[in-house]
């Protein structure tokens, strides 16, 4: 973990996991694994969040969900998909009302495995998450600055 | 601390002897448990489950059916029956007649209809 | 008549760990009526029977849930060793009894954690959650795993537990009994957290039997019920009362599972006392061939196991009934006439637990 230059929040959603992952995300929140040292905090507010932790695999019926959440997110954005069912559907793969996972619906940047993925693993998830958050802050930032250069160029030839 | 351990029952019953069987165990204040639905032999097995909290007791009523019998909701009697019910029409196609709360098989909103019938 | 609007709640929610859509009815800031729909955690992990035989189910049927998947996987093979008649031995009924009793332990304490995140009491969370994390240290150090560690199997269970460990989880879990003595008097006698737990979301005794619930949720209300009693496992061997409560309403709830806290840690400590030497598990040989329902007592009420075989290696139907599919009508009617800021708490109260619920 380099220049990190803001702190980026955290959205937790369940998308049909087994809880494991879950309470393992909260146990990463709480004192004991305190992921919150590393300056993230959890919202509820997918429009105020920049990483985006799934847990769990797709199924019809939360699709749009997820997908709706990604959607709400502001950019840039990080998905992190904890747990194997998260990353490929893990045991639950062959079940009727799995599509797979995450990354069927929503592109993943980090994958953590694990059944239940151990604290230790997501907080290296939210720490590699935080590390491209901020390398994806710092290109957008870069083109934005190529952009306003080629905007002040326009202005110039236009007088 | 006193063991209370009978034995399950299973009853079989015909549907049409169910809504009589069911009134019989309000009567007695049993406790709707659980409903359960299993396909075997191209034959739906229903089982209605009913717990008594005093002696333990734990009667089953058993339902072998055709996929396409009519079964009568016992909504009216045990209105918390109703997620049961709509769970076996939903993963079985069980034909439940008048459910006082009909989800028309989106309580799970699921890819393919009924998944258990093979 | 005031008018009416609809506010729709979740499936994503701040205070739910777990999705669940309820639509609201409401008059003003009053509830008239909640309409629930799931169906965003089912997976349909029942029909997975087709694809892996009796064995292998158990590690599937431990996936039901991350929380009470010890006793997902014990009631599951409970119920095929009904069927294959298999006595399995003492000592693994005591290693059973024990580790379940731990998971109700953790999960209790999750739940109280949770409560007090959902009445705005952050610091009283993060110390149940302390609590909990030495639970699930004695999980890992049994077992290896911490939430779901997979011990079960048909006919016993996988690994045993030395003394020394066994007195490690006795005097750790007393540990927690003296912290949770502390915690408790903040959870039953602080002002502001009875106000917001006191009448609310009543349920008579008469109505958690009319509606069918199940668990802590029916005990809080004075139904006296513990399927415990029914001497599964190793339970027959010890000794234990139903703890009820007449509350009838959120601080009943408290109440009572804070009390099986500490019941809970009695038991582990009269499993070690008792714990039988001898085998772990026996051999099991052939297929199933039959029907049997188990019913268990979980942290969150009664559970219902269903396996029916047909002598092939394959099962032909396994169903798991849950405490909070059982516990939803209640629910919803705690929810009538609630005021819509005590939702989330009411939501909680019942302990849900979706993944469980929709499988």
């Amino acid at each position: 973990m380099g220049n990190v230059k803001r702190s980026p929040w955290l959205l937790h959603y369940d998308g049909s996991s087994c809880n494991g992952c879950d309470i393992e995300v909260l146990a990463c929140l709480t004192p004991v694994y305190d992921a919150e040292r590393f300056g993230i905090i959890n919202t509820g507010d997918p429009m105020q969040a920049d990483i985006f932790l799934i847990t769990g695999g797709i199924n019809k019926a939360n699709q749009a969900v997820v997908k709706q959440l990604y959607d709400q997110m502001p950019r840039p954005k990080v998905v992190v998909a904890v747990g194997v069912c998260a990353c490929t559907g893990g045991v639950f793969k062959e079940c009727y009302n799995i599509i797979g996972g995450a990354d069927t619906t929503i592109p993943v940047d980090i994958y953590v495995p694990g059944c239940a993925a151990r604290p230790q693993a997501i907080i290296d998830g939210i720490v590699k998450a935080i590390d491209l958050w901020q390398a994806k802050a710092d290109k957008m930032e870069n083109v934005q600055k190529e952009l306003n250069k080629l905007d002040k160029l326009e202005e110039k030839e236009k007088k | 601390m006193e063991i209370k351990n009978p034995e399950h029952v299973i009853v079989q019953i015909t549907p049409e002897e169910l809504l009589g069987n069911v009134v019989a165990m309000k009567k007695n204040g049993l406790r709707l448990s659980q409903i359960c639905c299993a396909y075997s032999n191209e034959k739906l097995e229903l089982s209605y489950s009913f717990a008594d909290d005093n002696t333990y007791d734990y009667i089953n009523l058993r339902l072998v059916i055709d996929k396409d019998t009519e079964v009568c909701s016992i909504t009216e009697l045990y209105p918390y029956a109703f997620l049961y019910e709509n769970e076996m029409k939903e993963l079985f196609g069980v034909n439940i007649m008048m459910l006082n709360v009909d989800y028309n098989s989106k309580l799970y909103r699921l890819h393919d209809e009924t998944p258990f019938i093979k | 008549m005031a008018k009416q609007s609809i506010v729709p709640f979740g499936p994503q929610h701040p205070v739910l760990p777990e999705p669940i859509h309820l639509d609201l009815v409401l008059e003003d800031e009053k509830v008239i009526e909640a309409i629930p729909s799931i169906g965003f955690v089912h997976r349909g992990l029942e029909s997975l029977v087709d694809k892996k035989d009796f064995n292998e189910m158990t590690y599937v049927i431990e996936r039901t849930c991350g929380i009470c998947s010890f006793m997902h996987g014990m009631g599951y093979c409970e119920s095929v060793e009904k069927i294959m008649n298999v006595e399995i031995p003492d000592r693994g009924k005591y290693l059973r009894t024990m580790w379940a009793e731990m998971s109700r332990v953790h999960s209790h304490l999750l739940w109280l954690g949770l409560l007090a995140d959902a009445f705005g009491f952050e610091s009283l969370f993060y110390q149940c959650w302390r609590m909990r994390e030495k639970v699930l240290d004695l999980f890992e150090m049994t077992t290896g795993g911490r939430c779901i560690f997979s011990v079960n199997k048909i006919g016993g269970v996988l690994k045993d537990v030395d003394d020394v460990m066994l007195a490690t989880i006795k005097a750790t879990t007393q540990d927690i009994a003296a912290e949770l003595r502390v915690i408790r008097k903040t959870f039953m006698e602080d002002y502001t957290v009875e106000a917001r737990l006191r009448g609310v979301g009543i349920l008579t005794k008469e109505q958690a039997h009319n509606l069918g619930t199940a668990g802590p949720f029916a005990r809080a209300s004075g139904i006296k019920m513990d399927m415990r009693t029914t001497g599964y496992a190793a339970y027959g061997d010890l000794d234990f009362d139903i703890i009820t409560s007449n509350e009838c309403d959120s601080y009943g709830r408290c109440e009572v599972r804070i009390n099986e806290i500490f019941q809970a840690i009695d038991l582990i400590g009269q499993c070690i006392d008792k714990m039988p030497k001898g085998d772990i598990a026996t051999i099991v040989k052939g297929n199933p061939n039959g029907e049997a329902f188990v019913r268990m007592e979980q942290p969150r009420g009664e559970a219902v196991y269903y396996s029916k075989a047909n002598g092939s290696k394959f099962l032909e139907r396994m169903r798991i009934r849950t405490p909070t599919f059982a516990n939803i009508p209640g629910l919803l009617e705690t929810l009538k006439g609630a005021d819509f800021a005590d939702v989330p708490l009411l939501i909680l109260t019942i302990d849900p637990c979706i993944s469980c619920t929709e499988r």
